[in-house]
């Protein structure tokens, strides 16, 4: 409607203005936008072109000025290269056992505590909340020189699993954070009560209405937080810089950091192993999109 | 039945509770009664020395230089990100062929790790073989030492975060956009706005509770900036990138003085909260919600 009406009221003001875009609309077999976003593409894919470039160059090709935008040869002698002076196969299952395990345990925790939190009435409840949300708003380099002494302390104390320079350093601390607990408790509050009671009057205990009734209601909620901490936990560079020193417990971060710091000139195992590194992640990414998508707009619409 | 309900409550709380306890409730008044202690790994005691640390940040010059380019990024990351977010996602909220392509190249930005996002850039504008010196020879511009440079160093840091996180503004300012009743638009269309005097008056304000967000949470993740400068520059060249968590790391994890270092952790939470506490004061009045 309003397509059809405004040209003739262009046409009426006579201004010229008004009549310009729309003759030139008709012009173009495509949407004048194409014209911003497919530069715009292009600069914003650029980087990722040019890593997958780079990684498929022989070292001379790589080290030359000007660079060579099509490489004459393709050379993916470069992955099993890059593979071979580092293990990236073992920092990709690194990172996945930490992922897996703090996403799950977080799912666990942060469930029962959310529940609680939401629907339970005990002493002490709204100070312990309280006192959790304001966790929420310190910045992570506050707490981790104590994290630091603390993970080296359990490790030589009390088990080594969980102690510095094991995998459990990187995922104990993380297994369930105020975020989730926060996060679960406020969609386990917009949830009808009139389930959980009647279930609770058939003789159902806490936890089976927890389990049974509340958690397949809050699927979509648990969805969201497994991928926000599954991006988290695989994206997570400075702990992991702190707590693991052995190379064969780095995450991916690290261990691409490592390697970078190895082979500086390199340029093209480099690139090799950030590729590698980047594709499982790219991969999880898309195949989950629409979720990843749905939870960071989530977050950024309920922080508005 | 009260006491089962405390019971139950408790039990199922505790858990979680405990790690956010030992790990983050702990740590935070550990690390305050730290940061007024000498602690320096190397000496068995550690005597409380009053406000020593923080008179030490006083006169500490790589501080002031450390908050100088906190801030300079800060200013210059959080803006630049909203503004490519915002005109994207304005380009990307409608139905035309390939839109989808579009997007998913913008969501990219976002499944790649700060450590990828680094080492690419740190190619792409290397001094003697990147790309972009190779660009600018097109249009006459003379090689560039960009992270080699003291003046530029900062910058090329800036542009490389700002393409890492274009992914999230797309896909906040997207979901915002998305939300905007598509009647009123068309009631701004009819009573002869125009496209501009309808993204001034009606989109941008029906947009401002998804830029507040989007300013806090960027400036946030600006000031805590680490692991690109740690990758690229490693603070250099000249101290020219050492930024506030930079210096804290150093300080604490090569130097291990967890004392001064705790200190400076504690005065950036504390500049965070001041600059967090502004934007919301400052935002609000500008901040239209709808409900």
């Amino acid at each position: 409607m309003t397509a059809t009406s405004a040209p003739a009221r262009d046409g009426v003001r006579s201004d010229g203005r008004g009549v310009l875009p729309a003759r030139r609309r008709r012009r173009l077999p495509f949407s004048p936008w194409h014209l911003v976003l497919l530069p715009a593409t292009l600069v914003l894919l650029f980087p990722f072109a040019w890593l997958v470039i780079t990684s498929l160059e022989t070292p001379a090709e790589a080290l030359h000025f000007p660079p060579v935008l099509t490489p004459h040869v393709l050379r993916f002698a470069n992955y099993p290269d890059a593979l071979a002076s580092a293990p990236f196969g073992h920092f990709f299952l690194n990172s996945a056992i930490v992922a897996v395990a703090t996403v799950l345990s977080n799912l666990v925790l942060c469930s029962l505590a959310g529940y609680a939190f939401a629907r339970f009435r005990f002493l002490g409840r709204t100070a312990l909340f309280a006192v959790i949300m304001a966790t929420l708003m310190v910045p992570f380099q506050v707490t981790m020189i104590p994290q630091f002494i603390i993970t080296k302390w359990l490790g030589v104390h009390v088990l080594a699993a969980v102690g510095i320079n094991h995998l459990g350093a990187l995922i104990l601390p993380n297994a369930a954070t105020a975020f989730g607990i926060f996060f679960l408790r406020q969609f386990f509050r917009t949830l009808p009560l009139e389930y959980e009671e009647s279930a609770r009057v058939d003789g159902a205990s806490r936890l089976t209405v927890l389990i049974r009734i509340v958690l397949p209601l809050a699927t979509p909620a648990l969805a969201t937080l497994a991928a926000l901490t599954f991006l988290d936990s695989w994206n997570n560079f400075l702990w992991p810089l702190i707590a693991i020193t052995s190379t064969n417990q780095m995450t991916l971060p690290l261990g691409l950091a490592t390697f970078q710091g190895a082979h500086q000139t390199e340029w093209t195992l480099l690139m090799a192993a950030n590729v590698m590194s980047l594709v499982p992640m790219l991969a999880i990414f898309f195949g989950a999109q629409r979720y990843f998508i749905r939870s960071v707009a989530a977050t950024g619409l309920a922080g508005t | 039945m009260i006491g089962s309900e405390h019971l139950a409550g408790w039990a199922f709380v505790t858990p979680g509770v405990a790690i956010i306890a030992l790990f983050g409730m702990a740590p935070i008044i550990w690390s305050a009664l730290m940061s007024f202690q000498r602690n320096n790994l190397l000496s068995p005691s550690t005597p409380f020395t009053g406000l020593a640390n923080y008179r030490q940040m006083v006169h500490d010059p790589i501080v002031a230089q450390a908050i100088q380019h906190t801030l300079i990024y800060t200013a210059l990351f959080v803006p630049g990100t909203m503004a490519l977010g915002l005109f994207l996602a304005v380009a990307m909220n409608r139905k035309i062929r390939f839109i989808a392509f579009y997007r998913t190249a913008a969501y990219a930005t976002m499944a790649i790790s700060t450590i990828s996002e680094a080492i690419v850039f740190i190619w792409l504008f290397d001094p003697s073989y990147g790309v972009v010196n190779y660009f600018f020879s097109w249009i006459g511009v003379p090689p560039q030492q960009f992270l080699n440079s003291p003046s530029q160093a900062l910058y090329v840091i800036v542009l490389m975060t700002i393409w890492g996180w274009t992914g999230f503004a797309v896909v906040i300012y997207l979901a915002a956009l998305q939300g905007i009743p598509q009647p009123l638009l068309e009631a701004a269309a009819i009573d002869g706005a125009g496209p501009w005097r309808t993204f001034r008056r009606i989109t941008l304000p029906l947009l401002s509770p998804a830029s507040l967000f989007l300013a806090v949470w960027l400036t946030i993740n600006a000031m805590q900036l680490f692991d690109e400068v740690y990758l690229s520059t490693q603070g250099g060249p000249l101290n020219a990138t050492t930024v506030l968590v930079y210096y804290l790391y150093n300080q604490a994890f090569q130097d291990f003085n967890f004392g001064y270092a705790s200190a400076i952790a504690y005065f950036l939470f504390l500049v965070i909260i001041v600059v967090t506490v502004i934007q919301f004061r400052v935002g609000r009045r500008y901040t239209y919600y709808r409900s």
